[in-house]
């Protein structure tokens, strides 16, 4: 689906990392596959660390910590916050919205639209477009996004599909109104007919979590996992990606009747360095354009791989510049989506730990 | 070319052998993780660049597949 805005502007980007680093080699002996082997992933796949929450430590723990340093240091009023979106597949609990808890937890005002939304990989993308829709009312002025997600405890140690990529973070963005006439373009696309490619079975109300669902199976590839663990069948996942993401992303060139040129930074969900080099490739994107750094400093953390990406290599850039962005989210639900705008002159663009 | 091929499989995965004229995919001789790191060989000793959209099983059960997925991605 097409989608259109003007008048908005991203304001602020804080990424917040857990302190925890835990690198492959680390993780590697639980694998039920040769050293060498491993290792050669690790290259391919361009694994290294990944950030880990603390035992304990849930998302909104993170969004709380990354509120709490912009109020401390003014860099968000939190009177003037008229909604907060809380996209994330790690809620504290089925029921209530942790976003009313984050609300609740720093006694917010009550005329607020408090919303958590079920995504994962492309959550930023699709959290933007509902504050970009949300900031078409009168009545709202600034959005705060939290994307977050604490999905490492969900991962087994036995699982070399995905113990390796799996981080924890969280991020927050602030959207507003702006007075710039500039199109932002937008870009939705879901397929639930291959919604369980990448899911967790056991835990939810359709198959509640047992003992039973706690025993450990091996895989045809060697990986072990219980129905409690998440699970991805990474050769659908990667097809899926590599089918849609490109005309996506030459569909929305095309409707800003631009070229790949004409685009400063195409900034990714980050599943691995080999799925993204392909994407580059495809599209016809010089590598630096796209960092694909992210999984091998910090792991991936769904929604938040994006503002991540921005938050670390541009950093205080974005603070002083402005640029053309393309951004995009891919994986979970099947879900791909993507933005074209301008971003540029933030208030902040940082990552701090907690 | 088959040669070489042959020769960056059994470095892939020694403990099979990739003369045999079998099903690499359904012999299970390969998993998704081997071709992913086959593709980076691949690229590597043939210079080419393999599309995404190609990186699927089926272009990987055989020598003879692989080899028409070089010539497709450029490999005279």
């Amino acid at each position: 689906m097409d989608l259109k805005f003007k008048n908005k502007k991203v304001s602020g980007i804080l990424t917040i990392l857990p302190k925890r680093v835990v690198t492959f080699e680390e993780e590697m002996v639980n694998y039920n596959f040769p050293e060498k082997k491993s290792l050669r992933l690790k290259k391919v796949m361009g694994y290294n660390t990944h950030r880990v929450a603390a035992e304990g430590q849930c998302s909104s723990d993170f969004c709380i910590a990354g509120l709490q340093y912009l109020f401390d240091n003014d860099l968000l009023d939190k009177d003037e916050i008229d909604a907060m979106l809380f996209v994330s597949q790690s809620p504290d609990y089925y029921m209530p919205p942790t976003s009313n808890l984050i609300q609740g937890h720093f006694g917010m005002k009550n005329d607020i639209i408090c919303l958590d939304i079920n995504q994962g990989c492309a959550g930023f993308e699709i959290g933007l477009v509902q504050a970009f829709m949300l900031l078409e009312q009168e009545s709202v002025h600034k959005v705060v996004l939290m994307n977050a997600d604490v999905l490492s405890p969900k991962v087994s140690i036995h699982d070399r599909n995905s113990k390796p990529l799996i981080g924890d973070a969280a991020s927050i963005t602030i959207i507003e109104n702006g007075n710039n006439n500039e199109e932002i373009l937008c870009s939705v696309n879901m397929d639930g007919t291959g919604a369980l490619a990448i899911n967790i079975p056991a835990g939810g109300f359709r198959t509640p979590a047992s003992e039973e669902t706690a025993v450990m199976h091996e895989d045809e590839a060697g990986n072990s996992r219980s129905l409690n663990n998440l699970v991805m069948q990474g050769d659908d996942v990667f097809n899926f990606v590599q089918r849609e993401v490109p005309p996506m992303i030459d569909h929305l060139l095309e409707r800003a009747n631009m070229s790949v040129d004409d685009i400063d930074w195409f900034m990714f969900h980050q599943p691995n360095k080999f799925m993204l080099n392909k994407l580059a490739d495809a599209i016809g994107v010089p590598y630096e354009k796209m960092p694909s750094n992210i999984v091998e400093n910090f792991g991936n953390a769904s929604g938040v791989t994006v503002p991540t990406t921005i938050s670390y290599n541009l950093g205080e850039r974005l603070e002083k510049e402005s640029f053309k962005m393309c951004m995009a989210g891919f994986g979970v639900g099947l879900t791909w989506s993507s933005v074209l705008m301008k971003m540029g002159y933030l208030k902040f663009n940082k990552i701090i730990e907690f | 070319m088959k040669e070489r091929i042959v020769g960056i499989l059994t470095e892939l995965r020694p403990e099979f052998d990739f003369t045999e004229e079998v099903n690499f995919i359904e012999e299970g001789m390969l998993d998704s993780f081997d071709i992913v790191s086959l593709v980076d060989e691949l690229e590597t000793n043939f210079n080419v660049k393999i599309d995404g959209v190609d990186i699927i099983p089926e272009n990987f059960s055989s020598i003879d597949s692989i080899e028409a997925l070089l010539k497709k991605n450029g490999m005279a």
